[in-house]
Formats: structure tokens, sequence, C-alpha cells
């Protein structure tokens, strides 16, 4: 076998190695969209009663609240950037990071100072790589995160949000929000302070727009809606880092399977560009073997 | 019978759901029973067992950890971040864990496992 059709023959083989590698994790990350979505369906009800409650509690009663009163004069912002704990998903964990950075700016170009918290390896690196300061980060999960996950960073968050002094006045939350198989969007929202107005239910209907009745509060309001903030800040941190980890796995879906197609386009090409080096090589043995019996021909008559 | 519509939610599934005609929750200010007609209350609960007596006679218990219960409009919602039905409880697993956090001296880890215990009938109510 000739050298050029040698070295054609290991590609094709090293990139059917890799397509087969791609295509396993493509068929991975589809069974996981599913599982994931699932996760994300079953913890809607909760997070939809929880946010019903939460509205009634503040619309009935007058009930003040740090977690609900507005600074005028914030000085501190805290932003939680959700991304990937592991790559090869596309622009999903870039897309997140970025988002990430242009609200900092913006939070900075308002005259705060942003204190970052991150959950996922790649936004960790990220931020690791360019020497920017990180106030907490959480790893290991991004792909399957549960309830316990997300009380532990909310635990933090609120903490650094209640503090009195060297805490934050806000907290924002950068996630990717899957809006289908094919379309994942990275967005940024204000968790803290509360803003009534702007809480919505799953269906995307504003929370205020029902009607509440007359609740008997126990212990008292203020007792309710001292238990019920956290909660309501865990589940949606929780719903965002469920909603994140379906938007990995499409992301990663899609970034494989046109791995996978493109490995398929590199083989066939190989492919091709192999047929043709073996037959050039047969035409020049060809033409060896008719140049060597003419010489042969050509001399045995000369000798007669 | 005059009944309610109940559902028993935790953080990342809905536990159960379906008609009774007396639910009893421990709450902040004690054990509060409800039934269909209550006036509209929204409290806090505490780890204890929830009590659920069906329309169709049969009781439904779960250990219920933190979280909060609403009732308007007959219909009563239970939020926990971890709730068990009595049926999914690990005796054995909860005995261990018991166990463990008397031997750590975590008042919660033990209150949550004692409670897991309760719910399932293998404890008198301390």
């Amino acid at each position: 076998m000739g050298a050029q059709l040698r070295v054609y023959k290991r590609r094709i083989r090293s990139v059917t190695a890799t397509k087969k590698i791609t295509k396993a994790m493509e068929m991975i990350s589809a069974s996981r969209i599913v599982k994931a979505q699932r996760a994300v369906a079953a913890s809607t009800p909760y997070a939809d009663e929880l946010t019903r409650a939460v509205t009634a509690v503040a619309t009935r009663s007058n009930a003040k609240h740090p977690l609900t009163t507005e600074n005028p004069n914030a000085a501190r912002a805290a932003v939680l950037v959700i991304a990937a704990d592991r790559g090869l998903a596309g622009g999903y964990s870039t897309n997140a990071i970025k988002q990430g950075v242009a609200l900092s700016a913006k939070l900075r170009a308002e005259g705060k100072d942003v204190v970052t918290y991150l959950v996922g390896r790649k936004s960790v690196s990220y931020y690791n790589f360019r020497n920017l300061e990180v106030a907490g980060s959480w790893t290991g999960f991004s792909d399957k995160p549960t309830y316990g996950d997300a009380k532990m960073v909310a635990a933090e968050l609120i903490e650094a949000f209640t503090a009195e002094t060297g805490g934050v006045d806000e907290l924002h939350l950068v996630s990717t929000k899957f809006e289908s198989m094919l379309t994942q969007t990275a967005v940024d929202a204000r968790l803290l302070p509360l803003k009534l107005d702007e809480v919505q239910l799953s269906d995307d209907r504003p929370a205020k727009a029902e009607i509440f009745p007359l609740y008997d509060f126990e212990p008292s309001a203020e007792g309710v809606l001292d238990a019920l903030l956290p909660r309501y800040v865990e589940s949606r941190i929780y719903n965002a880092l469920l909603q994140s980890a379906a938007s990995e796995h499409a992301a990663r879906r899609r970034a494989m399977k046109s791995a996978t197609d493109n490995a398929g386009e590199l083989i066939k090409s190989l492919t091709r560009l192999a047929n043709s080096a073996r037959q050039a090589e047969i035409t020049q043995e060809i033409s060896e073997i008719v140049g060597g019996a003419n010489a042969l021909a050509d001399a045995s008559r000369g000798s007669e | 019978m005059a009944e309610l519509h109940v559902e028993l939610v935790a953080a990342d599934r809905k536990v159960w759901s379906g008609a009774a005609t007396i639910v009893v929750a421990r709450t902040a200010s004690g054990d509060t029973g409800i039934m269909p007609g209550h006036t509209p209350v929204l409290s806090v609960l505490e780890t204890g067992p929830v009590t659920i007596r069906t329309t169709d006679g049969g009781t439904v218990v779960a250990a219920v950890h933190g979280g909060f219960i609403s009732f308007a409009d007959n219909k009563l919602s239970l939020l926990a971040e971890i709730a068990e039905l009595a049926d999914e409880i690990d005796v054995a697993r909860a005995e261990r864990a018991l166990e463990t956090a008397k031997s750590e001296l975590d008042a919660h880890a033990e209150r949550r496992a004692e409670v897991r215990l309760l719910a399932v009938g293998h404890r008198k109510a301390a």
C-alpha cells in the first residue's frame, strides 16, 4: 500500500471513531432532555402554588419584609450565572456567560458594585482565567440539579442579601430558558428585592391578576412571609437550574448532531480521496509494468 | 358528604392529590384540622406528619418537612420541600438516620427521622 493511501485510511479510521462517540453523546443528550423537561414540569405545581401564596400574602396584608423592600441607593448587586459543568455543548455556556458579563457591565454603568456567584465549571474557569473576582461558586450538578442544590445556592445568596454590613442590595439571576428543543435563550432577571408586579406564573400570566380570598395568616402575615420568601427564592433558583439543565442537554444534542453530520461528510470525502489515491497507485503500477515490458521487448529486438 | 380537594406537593413532584373529608397537619400554632368550608387560611407548616382522611374512608399519612398550607374555595394545598407518603418511607433507613442523628446531636435530622417513623406508625407521638 502506498504512503498516501495509508494516511487516508488512518484518518478515516480516526474520524469514524470520533463519529461513534459524538453519535453516542447525541443520543444520551436526547434522552436526558426528556428527563430534564419532565423535572421542569414536575416542579411547576410547587412553584405556581408558592407564587400564588407569596402574591396573596403581599396583596392581602401590608407586611413589610427585607426581601421585598427596595433600597433606593442600591450600591452592590449580586449576579448569579448558571452555566454548564462540561463542554461540547455548542454556545450554551458562552451565551450564558456573555449575558452575565453584559448584565454586570450594565449594573456597573448604573454605579453599582457587582458581586459574582457562579454555577458550573465552565463559568468558573472563564472567570478564573481572566482573574475576575468571584464571591462564590458551585459545581458538579449542572446536568442534574436537585432541590437540595438549589437550597444550598439560595441559602448563601439570601444570607448575602440580608447581611447587615457588606451585603448586597440586589440579586440578579442569569440562566438559560428552555423554549423548545431548538431554541434556548440566555435571560437575566432580578430576583430580589421582589417586585410583585413582575411575578409570573409558569404560563407567563401575571400572578397579580388573580383575586385572592381573605386569608387568615398563621402565625401572622409577617411570619408567613418570613417563611415563604426564602422558599420562593429557592424555588425560582431551582426552576432556573432545571431549565438551564434542559437547555444544556438540548444544546449538547444539537452540537453533537452537527459534529456527527460533519464527521459523516469528512468520511465521505476522505473515502473519495483514498479511492483516487488507490486508483492512481494502480495506474502507476500498470504504466511501470507496461514500460518495463516495452523496454524488455525493445532490448530483445535489438539483440536479434 | 362535603369534601375538599387536597394537593400535596413537594418541591420536585406532586406527591398526592384527591378528595378528602378532613386533613390534619402540624402548623406553627399546633395541630390544625381542616374540614370542608374552613375559612381561608395560609399558615406555616412544622416538620410533622400530615393525616388525610379520604372520602372513601381510607387514610393517607405523609411525613412533611418544612413548607406551608393554604386553604381557599374548598381547595387545600400542602406545599413542602420534602414530602413522603408513609408507604414510600424506608423504615430501616429512617431508624438508621435517627441513630446517626442522635449520636451527632443533630436536632433537625433527629426530628426528621422521628417524623418519618411517626408517619409509618412505628413510633408513638412524642
